[in-house]
């Protein structure tokens, strides 16, 4: 794991780490020392570290969500010395390396903190809230038969783009660790931005939101106060566009669509 | 639940109920700002007198005087409910957390600033209104009631004065942040627009709540 600079001095660290046996335990911050961390290593890495360390002593390894290790998949999901995903703008825990930090810092690494995202044990946490929200309408019909010729449904430049960049959205959930009123908004309404804004998405576009929305409100997170940490923090740079547009197709959707219920 | 209930409960008809209102209550600023201004005319109060009888006596205004406390009522409703409801979404919170590293620290105290608003409506409308409609004030030149003489000796004492222009400060934040935010909730994002909306309400802010507090500053220093 060594890196490749010759003038990267490893440095030692202080770790205070959340560890909590199980979802129903009480947990506590547990101080840890990490020596000889390269300053090319990823956040992640320098976790690895501390694993070994904890393993080798007898003790129980410390968990972590993580999966790709390439700021693709979301499911590294760690808050930093009071940041989700630590001090580094549009970055995931795993792309987050050493060198933003010092020798003898003291680090402390906590789980995403929200009713909805229950701990299951240590830092990793249970974020199927997510899941449930995009069964109730993150989705498109298709209609089955042969496959469609390329760029046989026509979409604008400019339209396309816009659905691009909420599709980037990689679910990890620092908007709600970030949030103040852990409000799942930004995520839920790139969810919706993505296929609102295609010809694809049209037709469970009322439903969607009215559903996606209903499920949000139901899983516990709070609502939205418009203060834009969540934008701040999120990785892939999703805007705060998307709130208002999520805001526009509800408020439409629930004057005008069929659903009584 | 009706379809209507189900909107207007729901996280964003809450929100929309709150921006709504919040935006009206802004209009409602403007009228009582320039209403007031007849205070600084230099006629021993006559002129403020005359528009404060017109206010307490129009069948129009009185109508609207109900819209206004329906807009006051719903506005505060609905952002104590929703502030709740956020509240109770955190309940383990975090042991380290730096909120200053992503965000102002006005736009996060609205639900704070919100209720120093309240309280010192409370007492502005006990000093005032309540004195003005319910009160026994002397009659002025024209045989209106004097609330203008009222409004000069109460900004005549300091704790007044600090009261109000303190109060003016937590408006000031409370509409740099709310202005933007009731447009952003209704949906009236746009790239071109939005920058220009956040810069109308950092004025509107300013020039509104200056203008508030400039009445008790003016009566205790320069009267």
């Amino acid at each position: 794991m060594a890196g490749n600079n010759p003038n990267a001095k490893p440095m030692n660290l202080t770790l205070k780490v959340w560890r909590q046996r199980n979802r129903n335990s009480e947990g506590k911050i547990v101080e840890y020392q990490v020596k000889d961390i390269s300053p090319e290593m990823s956040f992640l890495e320098m976790l690895d570290v501390l694993n070994e360390d904890l393993l080798l002593k007898g003790d129980e390894p410390v968990a972590f969500d993580h999966d790709c290790r390439e700021g693709i998949c979301g499911s590294c999901d760690l808050f930093i010395n009071g940041r989700a995903h630590g001090p580094e703008k549009g970055t995931t825990t795993c792309q987050l390396h050493m060198r933003k930090f010092s020798d003898g810092d003291t680090i402390t690494i906590e789980p995403w903190r929200a009713n909805a995202f229950p701990v299951n044990r240590d830092l990793s946490v249970d974020r199927s809230a997510f899941d449930r929200i995009i069964q109730a309408g993150g989705y498109i019909s298709v209609n089955t038969g042969g496959v469609p010729d390329g760029n046989e449904i026509p979409i604008p430049k400019n339209i396309a783009d816009k659905a691009f960049e909420a599709a980037t959205c990689i679910s990890c959930g620092a908007c709600v660790a970030a949030c103040k009123n852990a409000s799942a908004m930004l995520f839920v309404s790139a969810k919706i931005s993505q296929l609102a804004l295609l010809p694809q998405g049209q037709v469970e576009r009322k439903t969607r939101v009215e559903n996606m929305v209903a499920q949000m409100d139901k899983e516990g997170f709070g609502a939205c106060t418009n203060i834009g940490q969540c934008a701040a923090e999120c990785p892939v740079g999703i805007s705060l566009e998307n709130i208002a547009l999520m805001n526009r197709e509800f408020i439409s959707a629930k004057a005008t669509s069929d659903n009584l219920a | 639940m009706s379809w209507i209930t189900k909107t207007f409960t729901s996280s964003i008809g809450r929100k929309v109920i709150v921006a709504i209102t919040g935006l009206f209550l802004c209009t409602f600023l403007v009228v009582h700002l320039v209403g007031n201004l007849q205070l600084f005319k230099d006629d021993g109060g006559a002129a403020f007198n005359i528009y404060s009888h017109f206010m307490g006596t129009n069948p129009v205004i009185r109508t609207l005087e109900w819209v206004l406390v329906l807009g006051f009522g719903f506005h505060i409703y609905e952002s104590y409910t929703l502030a709740a409801r956020n509240r109770a979404a955190r309940k383990v919170g975090y042991v380290d957390s730096r909120p200053s590293e992503n965000s102002p620290w006005y736009s996060r105290s609205m639900a704070l600033l919100g209720t120093l608003i309240l309280i010192f409506l409370i007492v502005h409308m006990y000093n005032f209104f309540y004195r003005a409609r319910f009160g026994d004030l002397d009659p002025d030149i024209n045989n209106n009631d004097d609330l203008y003489t009222l409004v000069v000796t109460s900004f005549k004492q300091w704790w007044y004065v600090l009261l109000y222009v303190g109060a003016q400060i937590a408006l000031c934040y409370h509409l740099i942040h709310g202005f933007r935010s009731g447009f952003q909730t209704l949906g009236l994002n746009h790239r071109k627009y939005t920058p220009i909306i956040r810069v109308i309400g950092y004025i509107f802010a300013i020039v509104v709540c200056a203008g508030f507090a400039s009445m008790p500053l003016y009566f205790y220093f320069f009267k």
